[in-house]
């Protein structure tokens, strides 16, 4: 059986792990290559790389990141932030990403997802949502933020999910703003309303911060994968620890 | 041990070549057929649309290269698309000529009665059949990591090695003779796709 997915995600600026809460302060969390051989040692299944601050100053750091991460695990790696052009994801695969996540450029220039998919398989194209109750325009509830939140992108979350599977997307990565660095748990309703929308996987992230929480992001909220950060870089809770209660709860996971 | 990877224009093959240098292999990133010939072994990695990545083989050259093999008796690992590429055809986007070492044909994932998301992504537990080199010190039920939304129908039964679970059974290995396939990503599942290739680098050795 297919089992879920815990992804540990870094979101990397001057070459080091931050973490910020709700997108905004943020602080150090340690070193990326570091951070990567724990989790591997631990078992997790995924590791997504995401650069947030992306000025061109910062991309050639960018590069040296992936690079170590990569040499530290043998698991699939995704690189985001900043993949603006079809050299900026050619650029994260050279330096050994399997997938790109496209955010803000996907919007502006959806045929990027389409022109990535026809070059790397639809596999390797991460749609990233950034979802916020309420916001903008949105018959579902959930509107669209784009550049790291800062901006309403007057789209629906559940509508531009759809289009983005329908353009090539291979993945859709959701993040609750309202629950970003928050640890209030997952929000399930968002997650369910994206992933029962489309027919392609749904990775939850934002507001993890119990082992319940996944439980839940998994049964209520339809999620394929569920993926966090602070929890995982503080060590409070262990990768380890939680695949075995999630085990314990009937859920598929791999140990 | 010299093992050759074909690299053809796809990406990534950063981590399989490290997981074979890893392992102790003398790599080499043949990047035209002619790096085949002192090769050990081939590996025949593939992300993808069937149809280009064909298409890149037959420019290159490569098809009848990596014929040459069979009768040769060098061993040779397709990966993912690696793996469909050694079908007779593939149904991705119209239809398509493959290698044609393993008898089968390629199709999408509903038209083999899937009814479930596709890309199949994620990790998933493998059973494998029979005496299966790749598989050897591998527990049965072993999860590894899959991406794909097509699979491989094959003629002949017994070429079939191992199988994966979605909501129908998805071929997830093959072979026949010296020539290996596997649906899943080998270099990307951890330490079970370690000793994947482990056993493809022991296969045939004395």
């Amino acid at each position: 059986m297919l089992t879920k997915r815990i992804i540990a995600c870094m979101d990397v600026r001057d070459g080091q792990v931050v973490k910020g809460v709700q997108f905004q302060q943020l602080r150090h969390a340690g070193d990326p290559a570091e951070l990567a051989r724990r989790y591997n040692v631990e078992g997790i299944d995924e590791i997504v790389v995401l650069d947030v601050t992306a000025t061109l100053e910062t991309r050639r750091a960018l590069r040296n990141t992936i690079s170590a991460v990569a040499k530290e695990i043998f698991l699939p790696l995704t690189v985001g932030g900043g993949i603006r052009a079809e050299d900026d994801a050619a650029a994260a695969v050279d330096a050994g990403a399997d997938k790109v996540s496209l955010n803000t450029a996907a919007l502006s220039n959806p045929g990027l997802i389409t022109t990535l998919a026809n070059r790397y398989g639809s596999q390797a194209v991460i749609v990233a949502i950034d979802a916020k109750r309420r916001g903008g325009t949105s018959d579902s509830g959930f509107g669209v933020f784009v550049r790291s939140g800062t901006a309403d992108a007057a789209r629906d979350a559940v509508e531009w999910a759809r289009e983005a599977e329908s353009r090539g997307a291979g993945e859709i990565l959701l993040t609750s703003m309202d629950r970003d660095g928050t640890r209030a748990g997952f929000d399930c309703d968002l997650t369910a309303a994206v992933s029962d929308a489309v027919n392609i996987p749904v990775i939850a992230s934002g507001g993890a911060g119990g082992l319940e929480h996944f439980a839940d992001v998994f049964t209520r909220g339809h999620a394929d994968a569920a993926l966090a950060a602070s929890i995982f870089h503080y060590a409070d809770t262990g990768v380890a620890d939680l695949k075995r209660y999630l085990r314990t709860q009937g859920i598929p996971i791999r140990l | 041990m010299t093992v050759a990877i074909v690299s053809y224009g796809v990406n990534n093959i950063g981590s399989v070549r490290r997981a074979l240098v890893d392992l102790g292999a003398d790599v080499v990133l043949a990047e035209h057929h002619d790096a085949l010939a002192g090769a050990d072994r081939v590996v025949l990695p593939g992300v993808g649309a069937f149809g280009e990545a064909m298409a890149r083989l037959r420019a290159g050259g490569w098809v009848d290269a990596l014929r040459r093999l069979v009768p040769q008796g060098r061993p040779l690992l397709g990966i993912c698309l690696g793996m469909q590429m050694l079908a007779d055809s593939s149904d991705e986007n119209g239809t398509h000529d493959g290698l044609g070492l393993i008898a089968g044909r390629v199709r999408r994932l509903d038209a083999l009665g899937c009814s479930l998301r596709i890309p199949h992504v994620g990790w998933n537990d493998v059973e494998y059949h029979g005496a299966s080199p790749l598989f050897a010190k591998i527990p049965q039920g072993t999860d590894f990591y899959f991406v794909h939304s097509y699979a491989f129908e094959v003629g002949l039964p017994d070429t079939v090695r191992a199988t994966t679970a979605y909501d129908v059974p998805l071929v997830a290995s093959v072979q026949r003779e010296h020539v290996f396939g596997t649906q899943f990503h080998p270099e990307k599942s951890s330490r079970a796709g370690r000793q994947v290739l482990k056993n493809f680098l022991d296969y045939g050795r004395c």
